[in-house]
């Protein structure tokens, strides 16, 4: 991680497609009331999206959209590295994973390959600009090492070769295949599976079995019996039991009240560790 | 070798259908219902009885951690927090199941908020995972669609499951730190206590759980805690996905039984080690953090928690980085130490301050240009990190350096030496060669 | 209560303190840097780890752990704590060196130098070896404003000035941006900070990483005479602590006083200090042929003493400025009555406050302190961010710790934290006394009720009605027994005092609108004016002003003769803040040239006059001063004011009026002739002007 500047030149404005406006205004939804700012990432992200990179109108943009401080938002672009803060390049931001695993397999040729064909600096458009690379940290796909990620899909089991062609592609506007490059089935061995192969794994036998559920029978029977007999040693008449789920259905009537995103928090977040508060209306 | 029959993940490698109707097929959202009939505490005993330990890096056992949610509401809502934030190197097991095999997890969440009394769900997905992503929203749809979950349900308890990600921070793995992340702030860690069972995501009791603790969850509940417990030995039992990368014939992702041998794991799934079993350097056995083992301590290794303990490393998430002779294996970790200097938090001394110089001594060492003492002055930084700062982030930088130098302290000192002998960069060597 | 053994004593604490307060209380003293008993708890520096027996392995952040959360032994015993154990020192040495491997070198030309938290740890739990063989890291200053100078490259990110600001001060513009070792505090685009409060950040950074900008590389601390003081910039009575150099004011700090300014003071408080320097009136002057000439002490008594001997006493008066402490005041109130005139006054603003109606009908009863026990607030014609910055510090923690309502009549402002805005004027006020409405409802049922009265809802034609009606919501029934909730807000450190020894019209003398309307019209020939700034001297007619201060503001252009004072750094002077808290000020330093003591001046004057007041030092005057003024005596204190007061003054009438409250003050940095011959505050009124006009656009 270095520091992370805005870019010297910005828009002079931002404005979301309608679209994914309407789109933002979802994502606030699946927050509580109040808790807007959680949907901060999301946003930014589908503002790189939109233009590419996130600039800085936009980081204010947000900031007025979720009712937070601009420092907080910018605190967020500038602390995930996956926020560009500057253009890239235009067709395709090649992001090559350097770390250890793909490191192992060669993935500092496909970064000299990289700086060879696109700029001997990472981040900076080719001379077109219509690419630029990036070394990045473990995107999780060791097993199929070495890779990159052109947002949105990887490229995985990478040679200097594979890659050259996947650059070749790209520049010739020519479409690419995501997911290993070589004969391979995603994460599986090379040459054929070597687990899950038998066949009455998927052909709907599996369904039904186990001891387990019966255990379960049994736990509900045990209980509706023994609530029989409290209800019996009460000696009062009582009507049969419904069939459905009693414990599951008492315990939603219990738990009604306090559906997350009907109830208004009225607890204060006692968060101990407490950080800077979070909005401008806290 | 694990049965199929006894594997949980059973599309790991996708090449079914890995919607609704083909995880119904394969026995998913079978019998939810009486689960959850079958009350809280029930489904909390029989997580406990599995002997199910956290699969996300801590072995924590789970239905523990489920029991430690309050039983009395207070008013404040309680959630269930996924942490699928998947970022460690060498670790990428839960992207399988993001994207292979949904519905494990969706089910579980259903299963395991009912057994924590929450009615929702995050399931906070590393940034970089977009197209987990989207098969991840797309079972949850599929799920609402057929009212598995939602309002109104048919299994009676209103869940809803919502999908949240991060974009590109390792320490938002970390629990706390995820917290806040999914709050919308900066992903650093919080200090504990408080736990997140009493003040969580927004203040509210929240219990975080791995992807694969809880997608396991529904299969264990079904087949009984005694068939998992059954699987492996004791205090480290059932099923388990293992990553083999590195340097081995057919890296692979495969779910086997906890407490396979090494060896049989690379041999059977992972093709063999690159060059034969003699060409073997170096395993690190659960992700970056988890100190390097060296060959000769591989020969015998039990691949669990107890296993790997013994010989000074973790289990980590099994996600297991074979290393062969080739390997600069001070280069491997140093850029091991980069990783965990590129995602410190900045938050507290030790790790932001510590992550930078060890990882500057390494890249030194790396290339011999370093005096022997600073080996020990290292080591002794490393100590200097650990167990000092407010998350584990500190202690998962440290160990790998303490690991490299406990087995390999060797390499960095012939490294040292060469370069004393005759000062001039490897690579420079080269290219005066060359012209 | 919770019993623990730190290092071996055992001690009894109360279960929610923090290790490191059972550490305090134990006589252990552990270090940090990122705590702040004021601030929220960031854990971040992990210099107060501390060893704990029976927990992990691993030393814990003592400032972040409760007592409640440690394990007692296995046979109950209290839990242990070890503050000086190899675990711990350990520990320090480790994080002390990881603070110290990036921190520059540049401790000779750090203003920080001497009192550095970190320099003064390092020397106290440091190695003496450097091991770091790599570069340090080098970090971009930042331009936060023309306050807080920022060397980055110091910065141990312990983000004590982010919380202060988001927490105390209540603006969100600091921040630590990016991550890991390259994570920097900045604010948004470096835009200035826009807090009156954010100079704390000075005094919380433990690094030279935050320092004074006007006071930067002006001196070193252990060069510095300090006096321990009162600030006069408003009614607070900030507790401050004058630093000087030789006859020069180099700083102003904060002393710690829990019930007024808790450790915190306003900008103005702190950087003031340029402006005792500028325009000062350092020797007598008189006007002669409409120019002001510079004249001996004698001459200008001997003017003063023509002008009064020409006259008569009812067209003699005396108006007493902002300023000016209760001995001065006292001194000219007895100088005016020995010359047979009742036209004095202090209420510059013509505020409608009248000691007759009883010490309460002026005073913040409730006292700053007793803001934290409020459960309503309702705000009447101020903005207590701009005329008392600690108040409204005050009022917003109390806001943060929850429960309470706050409701603001007269303009719309930004107060940092959220409020109700009720209505504009007189006509909303009317409801709400009436029970009216939610906020009406809210403080009929309140039990500890504070009603903030403004100067901008006073100093006009329905002020008296004004505070009736705020004197009824406070002393309506229901209240908590001995609660009065009346709070007036003044704007000036001498008004309280002044109306406490009834520098107001005697019998049949004129206010200071009447001595403006008489002088404008002749009828009045001799005017002094105690630091009298703030009044329309364009009105004064012909009369013949004698100027009495320190500063060449308004007064001192229209006088006929100054008489140079001293400013309150440079002498002693008693003060009695809105609360009606009597504090005395220290002389700091010596006013400039000829400039003299306002009370001696006064004394010398008054042997002149052939009315020799009747003491010869400042001791002998505040004995006469406290025999007529008995809790005058009694500093650091408030002496109740009655409730019945209040009642009393509930049923005082007078009819409301229909204009808008306006607030008094409008540009926080220009409120008094010291403030407007600072550099730095015009900069930062400037500075603030501008972004006014900015968010308006």
């Amino acid at each position: 991680m270095s520091v992370r500047r805005l870019a010297s030149e910005q828009p002079e404005s931002f404005v979301f497609t309608p679209e994914n406006l309407a789109w933002a205004e979802k994502q606030i939804t699946k927050f509580p009331e109040g808790k807007q700012a959680s949907a901060v990432i999301s946003i930014l992200w589908r503002i790189q999206e939109q233009q590419g990179w996130v600039s800085e109108p936009a980081i204010r943009w947000v900031g007025e959209f979720l009712d937070m401080p601009y420092i907080r938002v910018l605190e967020v672009a500038t602390f995930y590295t996956m926020f560009l803060l500057a253009p890239v390049g235009k067709k395709a931001h090649i992001q090559v994973c350097g770390t250890t695993p793909c490191m192992l397999r060669g993935a500092n040729k496909l970064i000299d390959l990289c700086r060879e064909r696109i700029h001997p600096e990472p981040f900076h458009p080719s001379a077109d600009g219509m690419l630029s690379w990036e070394e990045v940290e473990c995107l999780g796909a060791c097993v199929n090492a070495p890779m990159a990620q052109i947002v949105p899909d990887t490229y995985e089991d990478l040679t200097v070769e594979s890659l050259g062609k996947l650059l070749d592609d790209i520049e010739a506007g020519r479409p690419i295949k995501p997911g290993p490059q070589i004969d391979r089935h995603h994460s599986a061995p090379v040459g054929g599976f070597k687990a899950l192969t038998s066949p009455e794994l998927y052909d709907g036998s599996m369904v039904g079995q186990g001891v387990g559920l019966q255990a379960a029978r049994e736990a509900i029977a045990a209980r509706a019996a023994a609530a029989e007999e409290a209800a019996r040693a009460a000696a009062e008449p009582k009507p049969a039991e419904t069939p459905a789920a009693p414990a599951v259905k008492a315990q939603a009537e219990a738990d009604k009240e306090k559906v997350p995103n009907q109830v208004k928090q009225n607890v204060p977040a006692s968060d101990p560790a407490v950080r800077p508060d979070a909005g401008k209306k806290e | 070798m694990l049965s199929d029959k006894d594997r949980i993940f059973t599309n790991i490698y996708g090449h079914h259908d890995w919607g609704l109707q083909g995880a119904l097929k394969r026995g998913s959202w079978d019998g939810t219902k009486t689960i959850l009939e079958a009350g809280r505490d029930w489904i909390v005993d029989q997580m406990k009885a599995s002997g199910l330990r956290g699969r996300g890096g801590a072995g924590f056992p789970t239905g523990l951690k489920w029991s430690f949610m309050p039983k009395q509401n207070d008013g404040r809502p309680h959630y269930l927090v996924v942490n699928a934030d998947e970022s460690e190197p060498g670790t990428c097991k839960d992207r399988e199941i993001l994207r292979h095999d949904p519905h494990h997890l969706v089910e579980g969440c259903l299963i395991a908020g009912f057994a924590m009394g929450a009615h929702a769900a995050y399931i906070y997905v590393r940034g970089e995972f977009i197209r987990e992503r989207e098969h991840l929203q797309a079972a949850i749809d599929q799920a609402y669609e057929a009212r598995l979950i939602g309002k109104n349900n048919v299994h009676g308890w209103d869940m809803d499951v919502y999908v949240a990600h991060g974009a590109g921070a390792y320490i938002c793995g970390e629990e706390t730190a995820l917290l806040e992340s999914l709050e919308g702030k900066k992903g650093q860690p919080r200090l504990k206590p408080p736990f997140p069972a009493n003040v969580g995501l927004y203040g509210c009791p929240t219990t975080v759980n791995n992807v694969e603790s809880i997608a396991v969850a529904p299969t264990i509940l079904r087949r009984g805690p005694s068939w998992f417990s059954s699987i492996g030995r004791p205090n480290n039992v059932g099923t388990k996905l293992f990553g083999i990368s590195g340097h081995v014939n057919t890296p692979c992702i495969v779910e086997e039984a906890m407490g396979i041998p090494f060896k049989e794991l690379i041999e059977k799934h992972g093709g063999g080690i690159r060059g034969g079993w003699d060409n073997l350097k170096a395993i690190i056995p659960g992700g970056a953090s988890c100190p390097i083992i060296p060959a000769d301590q591989c020969e015998d290794l039990i691949m669990d928690f107890d296993g790997t303990r013994a010989v000074k490393s973790s289990f980590g998430t099994a996600g297991v980085l074979v290393m062969d002779k080739s390997t600069d294996v001070v280069r491997a970790i140093t850029r091991i130490a980069y990783f965990f200097k590129h995602e410190s938090c900045g938050q507290c001394t030790p790790c932001r301050e510590g992550t930078g110089w060890m990882w500057r001594v390494l890249e030194r060492m790396s290339r011999g240009e370093a005096e022997k003492r600073e080996i020990d002055m290292l080591l002794q930084v490393t100590t200097q990190v650990e167990g000092h700062t407010i998350c584990a982030l500190g202690d998962a930088a440290a160990w790998p350096i303490q690991g490299l130098i406990r087995h390999f302290r060797h390499e960095i000192e012939e490294r040292i030496d060469l370069y004393s002998r005759n000062p001039k960069p490897v690579e420079r060597q080269m290219m005066e060669a060359a012209e | 209560m919770a019993k623990i053994i730190v290092d071996g004593i055992e001690v009894d604490v109360p279960p929610e303190y923090t290790l490191l307060q059972a550490a305090e209380a134990a006589g252990a003293e552990v270090p940090r840097f990122c705590f702040h008993e004021r601030l929220s708890i960031a854990g971040n520096c992990r210099m107060c780890l501390v060893e704990v027996k029976g927990g992990p392995p691993k030393p814990t952040a003592s400032c972040a752990m409760n007592v409640r959360d440690l394990r007692p032994g296995p046979n109950g015993e209290p839990p242990v704590m070890l503050t000086k154990s190899p675990m711990v020192k350990k520990a320090r040495e480790g994080v002390m060196e990881f603070l110290l491997i990036n921190h520059p070198l540049d401790c000779p030309i750090c203003d920080q130098g001497g009192e550095c938290d970190l320099q003064d740890q390092a020397m106290a739990y440091g190695v003496d070896k450097n091991r770091f063989a790599e570069n340090k890291r080098a970090v971009e200053d930042k331009h936060i404003g023309p306050l807080v100078k920022t060397s980055m490259n110091r910065c141990i990110h312990c983000t004590r000035c982010v919380r202060f600001t988001t927490e105390v001060a209540g603006i969100s513009e600091l921040g630590l941006i990016g991550r890991g070792e390259d994570a920097e505090i900045t604010t948004y685009l470096e835009k200035a900070l826009s807090s009156e409060l954010q100079g704390n950040v000075i005094d919380l950074c433990p690094v030279g990483a935050l320092t004074s900008k006007p006071y930067a590389f002006q001196a070193r601390p252990w060069e510095l005479v300090k006096t321990e003081s009162i600030d006069v910039m408003d009614a607070v009575g900030s507790n401050i602590r004058v630093d000087v150099r030789g006859r020069e004011v180099m700083r102003v700090l904060p002393r710690l006083n829990e019930a007024v300014n808790e450790e915190w003071i306003s900008d103005k408080t702190r950087f003031i200090w340029d402006g005792l320097r500028t325009q000062r009136l350092d020797r007598p002057y008189l006007r002669v042929d409409g120019r002001l000439k510079s004249v001996s002490w004698g001459e200008a008594f001997a003017a003063i003493a023509g002008k009064v001997k020409a006259t008569s006493g009812s067209k003699i008066g005396a108006i007493s400025g902002d300023l000016a402490a209760v001995e001065e005041i006292y001194a000219l109130k007895a100088l005016i009555g020995s010359l047979g005139s009742t036209n004095l006054d202090a209420r510059q603003d013509g505020a409608a406050l009248d000691p007759s109606l009883g010490r309460a009908s002026y005073l913040f009863n409730p006292t700053i302190a007793g803001i934290e026990q409020a459960d309503a607030i309702l705000i009447v014609g101020s903005n207590p961010r701009k005329e008392a910055s600690l108040v409204n510090a005050r009022i917003r923690k109390r806001w943060r710790a929850g429960g309470v309502k706050i409701g603001v009549v007269g303009e719309s402002v930004d107060l940092t934290y959220p409020h109700d805005y009720l209505g504009a004027g007189p006509e909303t006020l009317a409801e709400i006394v009436a029970g009216k409405g939610a906020f009406g409802e809210i403080l009929a049922n309140a039990k500890r009720p504070i009603v903030i009265v403004g100067q901008g809802a006073l100093a006009r034609e329905d002020g008296k009605a004004v505070l009736a009606a705020a004197a009824k919501i406070a002393s309506a029934p229901g209240r908590d027994e001995g609660w009065n909730g009346l709070a007036v807000l003044h704007t000036a450190a001498s008004r309280v005092g002044a109306l406490d020894i009834g520098f107001v019209p005697g019998e049949g003398g004129l206010d200071v609108a009447g001595m403006l309307d008489a002088a404008g019209q002749g009828a009045l020939d001799v005017l002094f004016l105690l630091g009298a700034d703030e009044i329309d001297t364009n009105r004064l007619g012909s009369a013949f002003v004698v100027y009495i201060g320190t500063h060449g503001d308004a007064g001192a252009h229209r006088a006929d003769v100054i008489l140079p004072a001293a400013a309150y750094t440079e002498k002693s002077g008693t003060f009695v803040n809105t609360e009606g808290r009597v504090q005395v000020a220290n002389r700091a330093a010596f006013p400039p040239g000829d400039a003299r003591e306002d009370w001696a001046i006064l004394r010398a004057l008054s042997d002149v006059l052939g009315h020799r007041l009747p003491f010869d030092s400042l001791g002998e005057l505040r004995k006469g001063l406290y025999g007529a003024h008995p809790h005058l005596a009694a500093v650091d204190s408030v002496r109740p004011a009655g409730i019945t007061d209040v009642a009393a003054l509930a049923s005082a009438g007078g009819s409301l009026g229909k204009a808008a409250f306006a607030n008094p003050i409008h540009d926080f940095y220009l409120t008094n002739p010291i403030a407007r011959a600072s550099a730095t505050m015009a900069e930062c009124s400037a500075l603030a002007a501008g972004q006014l006009a900015a968010a308006a656009e």
